[in-house]
């Protein structure tokens, strides 16, 4: 989707503020955003269903909003649609019905494991043999595909070299839409600055980013 | 841009945007917290989370994972050639042998600053961080200003930083598109031979993990 969420290249945003001393967390809320997010976002969808959750905020609210605020609009986005909360038992704050409680909740003594283990998103299964090696020229596709996916527009018909090959990696374009994980080669790829930017950039600097084999076409 | 054009000028010329003020009244921020309470209290009567496991997660990232764990991985990279050439060849197993693992930091990837090449990793589209080793992102690093110009005019991003480079040295920008996740191993600094792997773990900013700044010789 070409959404407010693929921002790479624009100048209209001001300077970039650090802010000294930060706290992991601004606020209560957010504390409890954030983890109910890590363990409750899991049992709706996948991570890549998640972040186009957020992708499909209202952009001007995507844009006002902090971050936290994204998790929560994504968060009550997916229990509506997945079946588990009611818009009445949102606005009311009362369960007409409990869970079918399939798992239950995680005890918190199994949170390190958790943390510690990670999901890993290589895969032995689906497309094993990718189709470009390191070198090899290749061009990003001009795609614009209406659902998630990761081929941000500002290298979209542009040329670069493939820099490492990753293996084989879910495919977030179908596994956000519950098209299921279809692995697939994933590259390291090398774009020039002044290809993506013009000849005014410094054409020392360069771009690395990670593309699906199904972004990308040879050069 | 042009080297003239590039330090902030950007920055300073965007026009007014409405947008670039957070919505943060004390009556949003009330809204906020009641749909943030709201939530919690329906996932919990539906049996997804419990209060304790809530606190627990929370725990962990402000207490147990943080940039510091980067820290280790850096000043060992330092002081050990054979561990950094782990390091950069396979960064997760290498990372791994320090006791860093997990969310977020799945499949590492550590990418080398020297005098002539310089590393910044962002994520353009939403905020991909390398959770085990650096922690929970600052606020930057997901706001607007920061994914938007990095990948444009990184030496304006950097100027914002208050860190200039010459011309001569080529930046490398990593974008996280994809669940591979970057983080830089900085230059070791120059007088900081006598220094034990303990002290130099000292000097290891997140910034310069991130690429943003560079390790300094002494604690700021």
């Amino acid at each position: 989707m070409n959404g407010i969420h693929d921002m790479g290249g624009m100048t209209c945003f001001g300077p970039v503020k650090p802010e000294e001393n930060e706290p992991v967390f601004h606020a209560e809320w957010e504390k409890r955003m954030f983890a109910m997010t890590m363990l409750g976002m899991g049992q709706l969808d996948t991570l890549d269903g998640f972040r186009h959750a957020v992708e499909r905020m209202d952009p001007a609210h995507y844009l006002s909003s902090t971050y936290y605020e994204h998790w929560l609009a994504a968060l009550e986005t997916l229990a509506l649609e997945k079946g588990l909360l009611t818009p009445e038992e949102l606005a009311t704050g009362t369960a007409t019905e409990t869970g079918k409680e399939a798992e239950g909740p995680l005890p918190p003594e199994a949170v390190s494991a958790v943390v510690h283990a990670g999901a890993p998103t290589n895969r032995e299964t689906g497309r094993l043999t990718p189709r470009f090696k390191a070198g090899n020229r290749v061009q990003a596709r001009n795609l614009n595909p209406t659902g998630h996916t990761r081929l941000p527009r500002y290298v979209r018909g542009k040329n670069g070299v493939i820099a490492q090959v990753h293996g084989t990696f879910v495919y977030p374009d179908t596994n956000a839409h519950g098209k299921g994980e279809q692995p697939q080669p994933l590259y390291s790829v090398c774009f020039d600055a002044h290809e993506l930017w013009g000849p005014d950039v410094s054409g020392a600097d360069s771009l690395y980013i990670d593309l699906w084999e199904d972004y990308l076409d040879p050069a | 841009m042009g080297n003239e054009h590039s330090h902030g000028s950007s920055a300073h010329s965007a026009p007014p945007n409405p947008y670039l003020e957070k919505h943060t009244t004390p009556e949003q921020t009330e809204a906020l917290e009641k749909r943030v309470r709201t939530l919690e209290s329906l996932l919990i009567k539906k049996g997804l989370v419990s209060a304790e496991t809530l606190d627990k997660m929370v725990e962990t990232y402000e207490n147990d994972i943080g940039p510091l764990n980067g820290a280790k991985v850096v000043a060992r990279a330092w002081v050990d050639p054979a561990y950094k050439e782990r390091l950069l060849k396979d960064a997760t197993p290498a990372i791994a042998e320090l006791g860093f693992s997990g969310l977020q930091g799945e499949h590492m990837v550590v990418v080398e600053n020297t005098p002539s090449v310089h590393n910044l990793v962002v994520c353009t589209l939403c905020s991909c961080y390398p959770w085990p080793v650096l922690g929970l992102p600052p606020a930057w690093f997901k706001e607007a200003a920061y994914r938007s110009r990095s990948v444009v005019d990184p030496r304006g991003v950097l100027h914002d930083f208050g860190l200039t480079l010459d011309e001569s040295v080529a930046i490398k920008v990593w974008d996280s598109s994809a669940e591979i996740r970057y983080m830089v191993l900085p230059e070791r600094p120059a007088g900081t031979e006598g220094m034990s792997e303990e002290e130099l773990v000292a000097l290891v900013t997140r910034d310069a993990m991130l690429g943003v700044t560079k390790a300094e010789s002494r604690v700021a």
